[in-house]
């Protein structure tokens, strides 16, 4: 039975009082509390009403305002609805906890916004760079980036 | 076969030299190390195809660095990859070419100005003797080029030192 983000989001707060949980109407999207995430995100997949098993997409996103949001798209095949999530960190202390062990895809995805947005995903067992070399310095799609001049002694810029 | 049959109609000797013979044999036969990386592959292989034939001009495709002459270029190089590209360049044997096939390999390509990640040109990091413009070249581009680098190693002198 399919249900709206907004029922979603009231079965959330009635089962975790403790955790922050804002619903936000204009996405329409869930913000969790990021260093509380994991836990709600077992919630979603295992609950019977609910059953989230698959994890569409997993992005990080630069606001510009100084904050890292950490974007999940949810689709339950069961009964097919979907949910956004997201999880908002300062930029200088960016950690969310990690969901790789909830479903599996998270694991590069993670990597991936870690790579290019920089968030650091709490609890992932093997958190490193997937697309820049292991080298690299910085994370390139922050709106603050600077090209660097060179990299391993070859001159970067054009 | 052309010209050299009339030279056989009386007698079956061939006075050349020594330079116009290795050279003939170094450029008729260019196997290629095909370095083929992105979209430029693509026409690479169109090349290499029926249509196009690049195998009439002695080019045949060989997997290690070992066993080649000229290495082509076609791609987008990444700063990822060009620590690999030196690497495979310094395995070939001498006389060794490289063609920069496309307009990534030239000189980094649309990616010139916003590429954080993308090599602007993969003559940052190893010596090229023929660079061919487009994006992609199509196959007669790289036909051309390719004729451009025979040319080349047509003039080349057995005595006079190259540049290293």
């Amino acid at each position: 039975m399919a249900l709206e983000p907004k029922e979603i989001y009231e079965k959330l707060q009635a089962a975790f009082p403790d955790i922050s949980v804002e619903f936000d109407e204009a996405v329409p999207c869930i913000i969790v509390e990021p260093m509380k995430w994991k836990t709600v995100a077992l919630f979603l997949r295992d609950a019977d009403d609910l059953k989230f098993d698959s994890l569409m997409c997993l992005s990080g996103v630069d606001n510009g305002d100084g904050n890292l949001v950490s974007v999940c798209h949810l689709d339950s095949l069961a009964h097919r609805h979907k949910l956004t999530v997201k999880c908002v960190v300062p930029a200088d202390d960016p950690k969310v906890e990690s969901v790789e062990q909830v479903w599996r895809t998270a694991d590069w995805h993670e990597r991936e916004a870690y790579d290019l947005i920089g968030i650091e995903y709490v609890g992932h067992r093997d958190l490193r760079r997937i697309l820049m070399p292991y080298d690299w310095t910085g994370h390139p799609l922050c709106k603050d980036y600077e090209v660097p001049e060179f990299y391993n002694g070859i001159k970067v810029p054009y | 076969m052309g010209l050299l049959d009339k030279k056989f109609e009386n007698s079956n000797i061939i006075i050349t030299s020594l330079e116009g013979v290795m050279n003939w044999a170094r450029l008729c036969s260019l196997w290629q190390m095909s370095f083929g990386l992105a979209c430029c592959a693509i026409e690479m292989m169109a090349a290499s195809a029926s249509h196009f034939d690049i195998m009439r001009f002695g080019v045949i495709p060989r997997p290690s660095p070992r066993q080649c002459d000229v290495m082509i270029v076609a791609g987008t190089v990444t700063l990822k990859m060009a620590s690999r590209i030196r690497r495979l360049y310094e395995q070939m044997a001498e006389p060794r070419y490289v063609l920069s096939m496309g307009s990534c390999s030239n000189c980094g390509g649309p990616y010139w100005n916003y590429g954080y990640h993308v090599l602007k040109g993969v003559d940052r990091v190893i010596p090229v003797d023929v660079y061919i413009p487009g994006c992609p070249p199509r196959p007669e581009a790289l036909l051309e080029g390719l004729m451009k680098l025979q040319e080349k190693v047509r003039s080349e002198s057995l005595v006079e030192e190259k540049a290293a």
